[in-house]
């Protein structure tokens, strides 16, 4: 629960002293509670005071760390149940599983399937960060072996095993790369948390139902371990994604922190051998409220949705997503193919340059910082005008790039016609269609 | 110590709304719950899925569904084959074909082939146009009078045409409106209150809010119907408590993570694997955002979410 101003003041020194740079203790409050500035800034608050209020002011859901380096991610942290409401902060990892109980030439082929799926969609990097390595006891591979064949692969691990040993020696091997311990029930967790604890790395815990689980969080709590990740369980769909949910609720909207943590999706398990059902399970517990989600592969099928879906629920609602400015080559355009200009809104973006695959006539889209605003808002607020178009064809040497000097303006804004055609004396100005599906037709046409 | 769970069951419901006739009638929502969420009350009707085919036969369709349909020689055989298929609740029946700025088919072309299905089958059916306002206005007055009696759903009344059509469907034949809006809350509302202003019932009212496929702006899809749900439910908004029905094929199958051939882009794979999946996992989060209805296209893609649907409610 956010303070109000007057809560942090009544818990305030009041001595007026100016060391922190507000005026009073009272604009000093204010500011804190706007997140504007930290409590310490002030010499003078009490440690109870700020013991107080940090248990108040602390998140309803905890931001766990796995990973070291450049693979560190965080999970959970999310302050709200609705992207609209503000924004989901951490994204969805999803994970591979490999087991001891697989043959070894499947493990291999999964470990080189796993490699594959690597690609860039929006400046941002697609790939399979987790490795899911399950433990089965009467499996005919060497678990420590598959361990060690796992770690190799550069992602971050999640050891599913609830034998506290072989744990112990798993990790002895991966406990450096931070991997995640899915390892605690209501049987072991005393000993499981040491071990993860000794090994400084998360815990993950499940239970038989919601309830064992609440109540195995609550006793790790009480142990002192509060690096957890809830397993949501593989007893049924309904049972897992109830879990889910009433766990993200309770934490968020009850302020009930003993379920405040990243939750585990074994879609793998909920659906074994049924690889579209696990794509659907991926896509569910991607809307709503899973923080890892494993499967038994991920190829580039399931991966090209299920990213894309992904990059969409986790943006900022009030921070469009921007393409990158520059000159995109469709259906093998050269430097004489006929150009096109749009803005960098990504969702433009694509259904302009999606209607343009469609067309198969090559053609050169060119793209200008626009803001990241759909074409009629970011004219509106003159991020798109004839000026910032003809600026960035000269700062880019966008005339230098291509030889042809036919350019296609979007229907939406024909008013810049005139005002561009001065600005760009050599350029042939050519209206566009409004719609991008209109664009198939208009494109043929002009071959034609 | 045991979890102690607040429920998140609300006061008011969605509207629950009955379509088709016989043994093989279906009701979209009527839920008083977010989507799901069986846990705070039981939800006794389940999401249900539809089948579409279109005017164009098998000649547009991509070869794994010409696959399922082989045999079928006119567009009434296939809609006897797509009935059958394991986890079809519902046919939709698309008249693209009638887009004037494409082949521009005739409206009594097409109304044959309509009458044709609805005489064949005897599962609910979905009439949906060619997304051009004025042509639709003709054609879908028309099919409401030619599925008079079936208790259909006329997809769509936008706001360009929703007097013809919603004047045909809803006051003249007694058929079930679909109301479509483009992503956005504020026109899904306004539409549905134009439609009640002009007479028709809002309990014959169903929403397709838009789609999108995912990746493709399909933020704005789960924003619009969250919030849907939201003010239907926590506000009692009975201008919003419409069940929403939402045609996922048509988004999905043209994008180009779908289409693009193998001999194109080896390293994505094979093409019929990309396109149930982009299907799938469309269609799981419209469902998981608040939609009582999908409509898809692939077999595997109605065995899966049907049997989804099935496990979680």
């Amino acid at each position: 629960m956010a303070l109000k101003g007057l809560d942090i003041f009544k818990l305030s020194p009041k001595k007026n002293c100016k060391e922190c740079g507000c005026p009073t203790c009272m604009a000093f409050s204010m500011k804190v509670a706007q997140g504007a500035m930290d409590i310490n800034a002030c010499p003078y608050f009490s440690e109870e005071s700020k013991a107080v209020l940090s248990e108040a002011t602390a998140p309803p859901m905890k931001s766990i760390k796995i990973g070291t380096g450049e693979s560190e991610m965080a999970l959970g942290g999310e302050t709200v149940l609705s992207r609209h409401e503000k924004t989901f902060v951490n994204k969805t990892r999803y994970a591979v599983s490999l087991c001891n109980c697989m043959e070894e030439a499947e493990i291999d082929a999964k470990i080189k399937a796993i490699g594959a799926v690597d690609y860039e969609r929006i400046s941002e990097r697609m790939f399979v960060e987790l490795v899911y390595v399950n433990y089965s006891a009467d499996g005919p591979c060497d678990y420590i072996e598959l361990v060690k064949k796992a770690a190799a692969t550069d992602r971050v691990l999640i050891l599913g095993c609830t034998d506290v040993e072989m744990a112990k020696a798993a990790l002895a091997i991966c406990k450096d790369q931070k991997p995640v311990l899915n390892g605690a029930t209501a049987d072991n967790y005393e000993a499981m948390s040491a071990v993860a604890a000794e090994a400084g790395v998360v815990l993950g815990v499940r239970g038989e139902d919601i309830n064992e689980l609440y109540d195995t969080v609550a006793k790790l709590e009480g142990l002192g371990n509060k690096n957890l990740i809830l397993d949501v369980g593989t007893k049924s769909i309904k049972d897992a994604f109830g879990t889910a949910v009433q766990m993200r609720r309770a934490a968020i909207k009850d302020s009930d922190r003993t379920f405040g943590y990243p939750s585990l999706v074994n879609a793998a398990r909920l659906a074994k051998g049924d690889i579209h059902m696990q794509a659907a399970l991926a896509s569910l517990f991607t809307v709503k409220y899973g923080s890892v989600i494993v499967m038994e592969e991920l190829s580039y099928a399931q991966a090209l949705p299920l990213y894309g879906l992904r990059q969409n629920i986790f943006t900022d609602p009030q921070k469009p997503m921007k393409v990158e400015p520059g000159i995109y080559q469709i259906n093998g355009a050269d430097e004489n193919s006929i150009c096109l200009t749009t803005v960098d809104f990504a969702l433009t973006y694509f259904v302009v340059s999606g209607e343009l695959e469609r067309s198969g006539v090559p053609c050169n889209l060119i793209i200008s910082d626009a803001g990241g605003l759909s074409v009629l808002t970011s004219w509106a607020a003159g991020k798109f005008s004839a000026g910032t178009i003809a600026k960035y064809f000269e700062e880019a040497d966008i005339a230098g790039k291509v030889k042809c000097r036919k350019l296609i303006l979007p229907g939406k804004v024909a008013v810049l016609k005139g005002e561009l055609e001065a600005k760009l004396p050599d350029w042939e100005i050519i209206v566009g269609t409004n719609e991008a599906v209109q664009l198939v037709k208009f494109m043929k046409d002009m071959q034609g | 110590m045991p979890f102690n769970g607040k429920s998140g069951k609300f006061n008011a419901s969605i509207n629950a709304a009955t379509i088709g006739c016989g043994d093989k009638k279906i009701t979209l929502g009527g839920e008083n719950v977010l989507p799901f969420y069986t846990f705070d009350a039981a939800i006794e009707h389940a999401p249900k899925v539809g089948v579409e085919i279109t005017d164009g036969g098998l000649d547009k369709e991509p070869e794994c569904i010409r696959k399922y349909y082989e045999g079928c020689r006119t567009v009434v055989d296939m809609a006897k084959k797509a009935a059958e298929m394991e986890g079809a609740d519902f046919l939709c029946f698309r008249m693209e074909g009638g887009d004037p700025n494409g082949e521009n088919k005739s409206t009594e072309e097409l109304i044959a082939m309509l009458k044709g299905i609805a005489d064949a089958v005897d599962i609910p059916i979905v009439a949906a146009g060619c997304r051009h306002a004025e042509k639709d206005a003709e054609l879908l007055q028309k099919a409401a009078e030619v599925l008079d009696g079936k208790n259909a759903v006329i997809l769509s009344a936008g706001e360009e045409n929703y007097k013809a059509v919603g004047a045909a469907a809803g006051l003249a034949y007694k058929q079930k409106v679909g109301a479509e809006s483009a992503v956005d809350i504020n026109l899904a509302k306004q539409l549905n209150v134009l439609l009640t202003q002009l007479g028709v019932n809002s309990q014959s009212i169903v929403m397709n809010v838009g789609s999108a496929a995912a990746g493709y702006g399909f933020e704005y899809v789960v924003s619009t119907m969250e919030r849907i749900k939201a003010a239907a439910l926590s506000q009692n908004d009975n201008t919003l408590q419409m069940p929403i029905i939402t045609p996922v094929a048509s988004e999905t199958w043209g994008v180009k993570e779908a289409v693009a051939s193998e001999a194109d882009m080896p390293e994505w794979g094979d093409t019929e694997m990309r396109g149930i999946d982009m299907e799938v996992e469309t269609a799981a989060a419209v469902l998981a955002s608040g939609s009582n209805a999908v409509i898809l296209k692939h077999p595997v893609s109605v065995a899966t979410i049907s049997k989804m649907v099935q496990e979680l409610v």
